[in-house]
């Protein structure tokens, strides 16, 4: 969904699409991402407009955690492998 | 900087990432798996739900690499670069880019590992020097989002337990 409004504003419906998920859902997701303070939404009509919040390094420190969870998850099945050559 | 697990990660500047982390093994088996085809399908797999699927390493100056990933939903995502500096055993530089897959990640970027090793123990330094802030911000983002997901996950099992 980040990736989707890195390249500009998207209205939930866009969202929404390509991720097979329900306008509802999508919502919810968006509220999740709100309440991190990583998108920031708009209404407009019965429209809802989401973009990315502004000053991107404001929000390194919520960013780098999932960036560091994604990685640490391969480091630690490196771990493992490492051990299992280890005990060969 | 952050700190998940074991793994150290900081943004320095405006282009980079460091990522730091120690691994309990001696510094050429944790080169050889960073570096070996048939040990890292075995490892590096990228967000939950993906795994390795194509991994072709020339291990020269000059030569290439070419990593191809595939998520459960059919979803694909490739990465593939030059290798520019090689000391086997501690060092690598090499170019990096996303043939497609990872759209906020555009341009090519540029990887430096460092190994040192302590008393058995190896010490791995990666920076990643991005072509842009926009497209090392973008690489957070995707993190993020994964990272949001995972909590989810969590979320799911904290509930399934109540």
């Amino acid at each position: 969904m980040l990736r989707r409004l890195a390249d500009g504003e998207r209205n939930l419906t866009e969202l929404a699409a390509p991720l097979r998920m329900s306008f509802p859902a999508a919502s919810k997701h968006v509220r999740v991402l709100e309440r991190a303070r990583l998108v920031r939404r708009r209404v407009v009509g019965r429209t809802h407009l989401c973009r990315i919040e502004g000053k991107p390094l404001a929000d390194a420190s919520v960013w780098l955690e999932g960036y560091c969870r994604v990685l640490e998850g391969n480091y630690q099945r490196l771990d493992h492998l490492l051990d299992d050559l280890q005990a060969e | 900087m952050k700190t998940i697990g074991a793994l150290t990660i900081s943004a320095p500047g405006d282009r980079e990432l460091v990522m730091t982390r120690i691994f309990d093994a001696p510094r050429r088996l944790v080169f050889d798996a960073m570096t070996k085809p048939e040990l890292l399908k075995r490892w590096l797999f990228g967000p939950p739900g993906w795994a390795m699927t194509v991994c072709e390493v020339d291990l020269q100056v000059g030569g290439k690499f070419r990593h191809v990933w595939r998520n459960d939903d059919g979803r694909e995502m490739a990465m593939s670069g030059v290798h520019r500096e090689i000391v086997p055993g501690e060092r690598i530089v090499r170019t990096e880019s996303f043939d497609f897959g990872c759209p906020t990640q555009a341009g090519e970027q540029v990887g430096t590992l460092v190994l040192t090793e302590q008393g058995g123990m190896t010490k791995m330094t990666l920076t990643v020097l991005y072509p842009s802030r926009e497209a090392r911000d973008g690489t957070l983002a995707t993190g993020a989002d994964q990272g949001l997901a995972a909590g989810y996950d969590r979320l799911a099992d904290i509930l399934a337990g109540l």
